[in-house]
């Protein structure tokens, strides 16, 4: 029996793994309850915008390198994303007044802007195959660890390694300023709650003169900024790969509903449910029972509820228990 | 112009661009694009029966159509003996555990008063369920996948006439519809779609990774045809004399025969589905699903249950996406999990609806035609504008070779482009419901 080995095992394969995941789905998540909150449907196009984002920033990070500019140990890429979220802002804003404005104007049908959302999707996918092709593009670059697992072990004497990659401490880091600088933006400036009463009521809103257009441009640049550091960070931690964003929908989604759709704080919670669970189910716990139980009680098998391939069925099941038992989500999101 | 001439037209015209292609390329390319025109105006057909009926909004279509693809794998394929003898009853129990679990569950939740008693109940019983059947389930199948992985590794199917597997593959899809619908219907038109996303990608990942049940990756080959072989008319001497005789080459002949036998079988099950479909749209039933859809509070007002209907289409439109699935399966002869892509088997029937009318089924069919056509064409034609702009840059330049190897990617811009412009200019289709 060896708790701090256990310990140690289970941090560096299920908390630290399900941290950053979590970091991911929650900014995605985020951008999909703020276009719910505002514009009032569940944007499909919204994997594919992120894979937008990453390619813009991916283009702007190759430039980049060929200058001979870099961040020394951390990733070029994070110096890209102020032009990789600008580019994608100018195309959902250029989206909005090409596509969803008519909708808007004619007060359409949610489920009308959800099949428009699906075009959409469709375009962005297409010009992000366009431009940078279906194969999986890896643009991380700086220092690989902060902690290796080598270095863990020399210096805590431990038997079991702890790896701390920089791609799961930017992620974190930068998912917390996002985060933090949006909420102040939400709760502290006058357009954050011109958008938030928009929300919450729109004909209110409309009553005392908050222009309904500038509400929306703001939504789309904060979605884009969203969508563009979630998508940047995943690609940091894993790689672009542009069907992978695409399948990202659904655990984005499952994060929004889990959390209660068009309720900021409840996307953040739903992602970080989503992502614990999804790690938690789908980690074989052989090696972190193995020194957490008594000598000779150590499990043969791999003790893994169920095999990676299956881990779009942990965000399908908690979907499906949210919508049975709490349809309106963690933190009473809108209407039902 | 009168509406049914025009509509007669329409149909026309898109027939006859089928058929140029025959003329300019071959009667075979022409009949293959119809084959699948035939199977896409099914599919086509089922999601109007959910949208154009009653608004339901479902991306699922790509799983039902696998679940009706495994269908005829169940029905048609020889069953292994030796898998059977292994292991394969102790796959069955493992199953039936794990449902008799899941029952008992459900049971307890709802027969045992709320309270702490309850969730404890409930929680031991999943958790003594689940360990229960990983026991008996995993065994099995690892007895099962190790007789002879190379070439079987799995339970095989029935043996039976691959017809059968058609109305087989419309209940697999309705059984998962059932449960979809029965969690995810009553509550936000939204939850609907976003549920029916993530059951097509679940029954694709277990197409892809429980080989017991369907090879997984390693794909079904060799599904038996309701037609004759190519080879077997080639062999024929009945068959080579008379298409000399007529002045064809027997071995086109022999596929055009095969591929005209296929068209024919489709366009029974084609025909017979939309007499049903015209018949439900213009009974009471029809009626009241429309009243639903237009306006739902005073459906449910006037003591419709709305739910109920919701869940009865929406099972019966996914029915016949799995119908059309079992189909596309028997065309293909195989089952290859890996080659279910939403884009191309879900959101690619909507364009079709969508494009031809939604709430009209010979919209559908038209939409399912056309948009097919469409699809298979757009990279030929891609190429060639591709090739067209591209002339004038210099030879080896970086954009000229990223772009020719692009034009393939034309196909979903173009999907997208024509469904924004069907949707903002004429939403209501080409051929619009009455």
């Amino acid at each position: 029996m060896d708790l701090l080995n256990a310990l140690v095992a289970l941090a560096n394969f299920v908390i630290i793994p399900a941290l950053s995941y979590g970091s991911q789905l929650a900014l995605g998540a985020l951008g999909v309850t703020l276009i719910y909150g505002i514009l009032r449907f569940s944007n499909f196009a919204h994997g594919d915008t992120m894979a937008f984002g990453t390619m813009m920033t991916i283009l702007v990070t190759w430039k980049l390198q060929d200058m001979g500019v870099s961040l020394g140990p951390l990733p070029t890429a994070l110096l890209a994303l102020p032009l990789g979220i600008a580019g994608t802002a100018l195309l959902l804003i250029g989206t909005d007044s090409a596509v969803y404005r008519f909708y808007r104007r004619q007060k359409a049908a949610p489920v009308i802007l959800v099949i428009v959302s699906m075009g959409v999707m469709f375009v962005m996918n297409g010009i992000v195959r366009f431009i940078i092709g279906v194969d999986d593009q890896v643009f991380a670059d700086g220092a690989r660890f902060v902690v290796s697992a080598r270095g863990f072990r020399e210096m805590t004497g431990l038997s079991e390694g702890l790896v701390l990659r920089t791609s799961t401490v930017i992620t974190v880091a930068t998912a917390i300023v996002t985060v933090a600088a949006l909420f102040w933006f939400l709760n502290r400036t006058r357009t954050g709650k011109s958008m938030r009463a928009f929300s919450d009521n729109e004909d209110l809103a409309l009553l005392s003169g908050i222009d309904p257009e500038r509400v929306v441009r703001v939504t789309w640049i904060l979605v884009a900024a969203l969508a563009t550091i979630a998508g940047v960070l995943y690609g940091l931690d894993k790689s672009f790969k542009p069907f992978t964003y695409f399948q990202l929908l659904l655990p984005i989604f499952a994060s929004a509903i889990v959390g209660g759709l068009g309720s900021p704080v409840g996307a953040i919670a739903g992602g970080f449910v989503i992502a614990f669970s999804e790690v938690t189910v789908t980690y074989a716990f052989k090696k972190v029972l193995g020194y957490a139980l008594p000598d000779g009680l150590e499990p043969s098998g791999l003790v893994q509820l169920l095999s990676t391939d299956y881990k779009f069925a942990v965000s399908f099941a908690i979907l499906i228990i949210v919508l049975l038992f709490k349809p309106t989500g963690l933190f009473r999101g809108k209407s039902v | 112009m009168s509406v049914p001439v025009k509509n007669t037209l329409l149909f026309l015209v898109v027939f006859g661009l089928i058929a140029a292609t025959g003329v300019t390329s071959s009667w075979n390319v022409a009949l293959g694009i119809v084959n699948m025109g035939l199977i896409s105006a099914i599919m086509a057909l089922g999601v109007n029966m959910q949208w154009g009926y009653a608004g339901l909004f479902n991306v699922g279509v790509m799983g039902f159509v696998a679940l009706g693809g495994l269908g005829s794998v169940i029905v048609a394929m020889p069953p292994v003996g030796e898998a059977w003898a292994a292991g394969g009853l102790r796959v069955l129990l493992g199953l039936a555990l794990g449902v008799a679990s899941i029952a008992a569950a459900v049971l307890a939740w709802t027969r045992m008063a709320p309270g702490r008693a309850r969730a404890a109940a409930l929680i031991a019983i999943l958790v003594v369920g689940f360990i229960i059947f990983r026991r008996v389930f995993d065994g099995g199948v690892a007895e099962v996948e190790a007789i002879n992985p190379a070439s079987t590794g799995y339970l095989g199917g029935l043996g039976l006439p691959v017809l059968f597997s058609w109305p087989v593959g419309g209940l697999l899809a309705a059984g998962a519809a059932w449960f979809v619908g029965k969690t995810a219907l009553g509550l936000r038109s939204d939850y609907l779609a976003i549920a029916t996303l993530g059951i097509a990608e679940i029954i694709i990942a277990v197409l892809k990774n429980e080989d017991w049940l369907s090879r997984g990756v390693k794909n079904v080959i060799g599904i038996p045809r309701p037609v004759p072989y190519e080879i077997d008319l080639q062999n024929s001497p009945a068959f080579v004399d008379r298409m000399t005789a007529w002045g064809f080459d027997p071995v086109t002949a022999s596929s055009i025969t095969v591929k005209l036998a296929y068209s024919g079988l489709f366009l029974a099950v084609l025909l017979a589905l939309l007499w049903l479909a015209q018949a439900a749209l213009a009974s009471p039933w029809g009626r009241m699903m429309r009243a639903i859809r237009d306006n739902e509070v005073a459906a449910e007002a006037m003591g419709k249950d709305v739910t109920r209907r919701h869940l009865q289409v929406f099972i019966l439109g996914s029915a016949i996406c799995g119908i059309a699935g079992a189909m596309m399966t028997t065309l293909d002869g195989q089952l290859t999990p890996g080659t279910y892509q939403p884009l191309r088997f879900t959101f690619l029937i909507w364009v079709m609806v969508i494009v031809g009318g939604s709430g009209n089924n010979f919209g559908a069919i038209l939409g399912g035609f056309l948009i097919w056509y469409l699809w298979v064409q757009a990279e030929p034609f891609g190429q060639i504008l591709v090739g067209a702009i591209t002339s004038g840059m210099p030879e080896g330049s970086w954009l000229k070779a990223h772009l020719l190897d692009s034009a393939a990617h034309m196909r979903l811009l173009t999907m997208g482009v024509i469904l924004l412009l069907v949707l903002r200019f004429s939403p209501r289709g080409l051929i619009p419901e009455r």
